[in-house]
């Protein structure tokens, strides 16, 4: 086995050391009647050839892949600058770990204080952590901390979140005493239905939506924002689409208490849905109540300034059951990425990058409901994602673009709504050309003339 | 700034990013947009849009950021420069072809919500994947849903839960207590906690196992849900009790979950469902070797019996004829632990892992991880303490007991190995040893290594008696020197600000 260093004679000199005849006295420690005594029933060992050989076969199967698609709903095909891939794939940053201890671990501890820095500017709030799994575990964390520091009982969150993180958090709070409460959409604009907040009371620990929420529409979240002050709630605001930082207001800058995003958009590939980053920010006040990891500022005895993961009081290997959250490890990796792809991108990148994506959703939007039979049933603005309602069923158009055309038109939302049959999701970003936009909305017309 | 010694890069403290930002660098471009324009009034009101032109975000060229980030990684120990040995944590070798089949187009540019037709290679693979670690562990229902090991124990003790409420009805309610050894990993009683458990700490015998008299009065007090237990247990030693330790609590109406971080014992060798577990969680960034990338991200599948196949998170992954399917027809499930299925990049790295082993390979890295810890447990065993003497497996654990006397604790030893170039053990942990040291080798290490390592240790046991400041004062090697931890936590600086000082203050 070439991952092991040791040949078999320097193994068998090894044993004779430890006062061994064979490597089997290894487990004598195991019981017989619970070792397994024959070989596991997996594969022989392969090649690096065969290895290669098998996975591109299974990869080729993976036909969506290839094809021009308009697939958004929490996971995004964005550019990712060259250099991202390349600095990640660093040894000195893929083969170490948490960094526990910070004199051999500066370069982790620096780039986590980075990535703090960034996700405060651009979520606009005091204090951000060293990633979470994903956004929708950050969402169900977020639920929890928000019970821990108002000690109330129930979550009013918005219907337009992300089904798959509304499903996730009801995963993490059936245990406790969290009630959560769904607040409907106004089918007219796609958004928050404001006389349905009244579900706004004194039990009530946050209030949660999502913008742009899951048919793409924007939130007034100013207004919402009050609106959960006013009883004593947090307010936390949900971000699946990362580029929206470049051009919408800041969920801080609109009232937010605890924002939580998923960072795929920066520079990760959809990879099927994973690994992915969440992000995690919140006031000042709460920072001790907040989950995950943190890197702050320390200095050593002769003044360099270093960094330290800090306050760990919070965290369980200290605090144990009493631990504001099981979460060990962050997504180090990928929060790298994350912050590679916005320091290349930069303010001017990150602001165009946010504009194209706007402007081709635009064009594709006024494009589609040009169509005869097709249009766009919510009127809120919206960011580079709209619902696009069809003259029949939208799993039968998208199938028929798909296997027609090679186009994956957008996501058919009868996969989460029952009873919206004919209503699909399209998402356009910097990664799709003019071109590619005009043959959707060729295909779309043929298909359904 | 004085620079008073050669260093790798000009700048021996490498700014932040933002004290590097200078306006009009740019490290990107993109197309030209490429359709009719349209106001932007139009399309979002100035009222919701950004006002503070990304006030901070700095602006670098492209080689700005590449130098930046290489120079930082400078700072890093990895598994690549040399032996990692945290103990728990498993820093094996993490292998390059794995990293080049995770890359390929057909998985890294496939979305999740691609229809199942168009994804039927990714959901074989992970088909595959489930099939292997069920045939690994012996416990055939597999979900690789969760994103890390702690995210697996959550779903873990969550079966158990369900299981409960099913099984018991109503009376679920009387059987809420966890039984947790105090050598466990904090993040189990975490776990216990979320999944509405209360926690009861099994204590451990003078030999490091189990407390078999202790456990039997905890399940007679009643009201046991189950056990979290860690085999090879923490301080690694296998639970020679196991199957009895699995009998006790299913006899007190209990089920067992298994914490599968120290699994790299084990494989090929002995299956956990033959014990007598009910579920375990496994760590692929420990196991089976996916990158622990500076902490994550990670996967923790979680294997359960047949009896805990239903609780399962959905969607499940399953075969019907020759396609793969979702399914997300499960009634009983405890419902999704995570967006999606899970970090299928680190799947297919596990499943590369596998197949590159073969039965064959993944049994001769389990001897050969234990063969290593056994080595190292066998040469140190006179310069430092060894409470347990029982045969470790994957790991070794020694205490500071000889070095205390004279002044030298287990973290000046973890901080002069750095001296030696190579990274510090786990310490201070498991709880129940004093001054612990944790040192995992993992199979990826020869025996040249091995010795150099072997004679780090037993030369700072020798300088702890000739010159125990040079050790109290380790490192001297590092860029910088043991950081005031306690000010930080006491005035947490968690940000950059504009006008924050953060370069060095003897700067």
């Amino acid at each position: 086995m070439r991952y092991i260093p040791n040949s078999p004679e320097e193994r068998d000199e090894m044993l004779k050391i430890v006062g061994l005849n064979s490597a089997d006295e290894l487990f004598r420690s195991i019981p017989n009647d619970v070792q397994l005594n024959r070989a596991l029933d997996v594969t022989a060992p392969l090649s690096e050839i065969e290895v290669i050989s098998e996975m591109e076969k299974l990869a080729e199967k993976n036909m969506a892949a290839r094809k021009t698609s308009f697939l958004g709903a929490g996971a995004y095909s964005h550019y990712s600058p060259t250099i991202v891939d390349h600095l990640i794939q660093r040894s000195e940053f893929f083969t170490s770990y948490t960094p526990y201890q910070p004199e051999v671990t500066q370069g982790t501890l620096q780039y986590i204080f980075e990535f703090q820095t960034l996700v405060c500017q651009l979520t606009g709030m005091d204090v951000a952590n060293a990633s979470m799994y994903d956004g929708s575990t950050a969402m169900a964390e977020a639920f929890l901390m928000a019970q821990r520091v108002t000690k109330r009982d129930k979550v009013v969150i918005a219907e337009t979140v992300h089904p798959e993180y509304l499903a996730v958090a009801k995963t993490y709070t059936q245990h406790g005493d969290l009630k959560i409460e769904t607040v409907h959409f106004d089918k007219e604009s796609g958004r928050i239905l404001s006389d349905d907040l009244d579900k706004l009371d004194a039990q009530t620990a946050a209030l949660v939506v999502q913008s742009p929420n899951f048919f793409g529409c924007v939130e007034d979240l100013q207004i919402l924002a009050d609106k959960a002050h006013e009883v004593g709630a947090l307010f936390i605001v949900v971000v699946t689409e990362a580029i929206s930082f470049g051009l919408l207001k800041s969920p801080g800058a609109c009232g937010a208490d605890i924002v939580v995003a998923e960072g795929q958009s920066f520079g990760i590939p959809l990879s099927y849905g994973g690994p992915y980053v969440g992000l995690f920010a919140c006031k000042d006040k709460y920072v001790r109540n907040m989950p995950g990891r943190l890197a702050g500022i320390a200095y050593d005895a002769k003044g360099n300034r270093g960094f330290v993961l800090t306050l760990a009081t919070r965290e369980q290997h200290i605090r144990r059951e009493k631990a504001t959250s099981n979460i060990c490890t962050n997504q180090g990796l990928i929060a790298l990425a994350a912050t590679i792809y916005m320091e290349t991108m930069g303010k001017r990148g990150l602001q165009e990058v946010a504009m194209q994506n706007a402007q081709k959703a635009a064009y594709a939007s006024n494009r589609i409901s040009e169509i005869e039979g097709f249009s766009l049933p919510f009127s809120a603005p919206k960011f580079n994602e709209f619902v696009v309602r069809a003259p029949k069923p939208a799993e039968e158009i998208l199938a028929k673009l798909t296997n027609e055309k090679g186009i994956i038109g957008g996501l058919s939302l009868s996969r989460y709504y029952a009873k919206n049959p004919n209503d699909f999701l399209v998402c356009v970003t910097e990664l799709n050309t003019k071109e590619q936009i005009d043959n959707l909305v060729e295909g779309l017309r043929e298909i359904s003339e | 700034m004085s620079i008073k010694k050669v260093t790798q890069h000009p700048t021996q403290n490498e700014e932040l990013i933002f004290d590097r930002s200078q306006m009009g660098r740019v490290g990107y471009r993109l197309p030209n947009l490429d359709v009719e324009e349209t106001n932007i009034d139009d399309i979002l009101p100035q009222e919701l849009r950004r006002d503070d032109d990304l006030a901070g975000v700095p602006e670098v060229s492209e080689v700005d950021v590449i130098r930046h980030f290489t120079r930082m990684s400078t700072w890093n120990f990895s598994i690549d420069l040399g032996m990692y040995p945290l103990g728990s944590c498993t820093m094996k070798y993490n292998s390059r072809l794995n990293e080049k089949v995770a890359r390929i187009a057909g998985f890294a540019n496939l979305h999740p919500l691609a229809p199942e037709s168009e994804a039927q290679g990714a959901l074989e693979l992970i088909y595959k994947l489930q099939e292997d670690l069920a045939e690994i562990t012996g416990l055939k229902g597999v979900s690789l849903q969760p994103a890390a090991g702690a995210h697996g124990e959550m779903t873990g003790v969550m079966l158990i839960r369900a299981f409960l409420d099913k099984r018991d009805g109503e009376k679920s309610r009387e059987r809420r207590v966890m039984l947790i050894p105090d050598s466990a990993h904090g993040t189990n009683p975490a776990s216990a906690h979320l999944a509405g458990f209360t926690v009861k700490t099994i204590r451990s015998t003078a030999e490091g196992l189990t407390d078999m008299e202790h456990l039997k009065t905890l399940c007679e007090e009643g009201g046991v849900a189950g056990l979290m237990l860690t085999n090879p247990n923490t301080v690694g030693i296998f639970e020679t009790n196991i199957k009895e330790i699995c009998d006790i609590i299913h006899e007190a109406g209990g089920l067992v979950y298994m914490d599968g971080a120290n699994m790299n014992a084990l494989v090929g060798v002995a299956r956990p469902g033959d014990f007598g577990v009910d579920v375990i969680h496994l760590n692929l960034h420990k196991t089976f070797s996916t990158p622990h990338g500076g902490g994550g991200p990670g996967c923790g599948p979680c294997c359960c019996t047949a009896e805990l196949e239903p609780f399962l998170p959905v969607p499940r992954v399953i075969k019907e004829d020759e396609n793969y399917k979702l399914d997300f027809n499960r009634p009983e499930s405890i419902g999704r632990v995570k967006a999606f299925f899970g970090n299928f990049g680190m799947m297919v790295r596990a499943l590369a892992y596998i197949q590159t082993h073969g039965a064959e390979g993944l049994r001769e890295a389990t001897e050969a991880a234990v063969l290593n810890a056994r080595y190292i447990g066998h040469h140190l065993v006179e310069a430092f303490d060894k409470p347990f003497k029982s045969d470790s497996m994957h790991e070794v654990i020694f205490s500071h007991k000889k070095q205390s006397r004279k002044g030298v604790h287990t973290l000046d030893i973890a901080k002069r190995l750095i001296d030696y170039g190579f990274h510090p053990m786990t310490i201070y942990f498991p709880l129940i040893v004093e001054g612990a040291m944790l040192i995992e080798p993992t199979e990826s290490v020869g025996r040249q290594d091995l010795d150099a390592f072997i004679d780090a240790m037993k030369s700072i046991a020798q300088e702890t008696i000739d010159d125990p400041e040079l050790v109290i004062g380790a490192p001297h090697s590092t860029r910088i020197g043991r950081l005031d931890e306690a000010t930080a936590a006491r005035k947490p600086v968690l940000r950059w600000k504009p006008d924050m000082e953060t370069l060095s203050k003897s700067a």
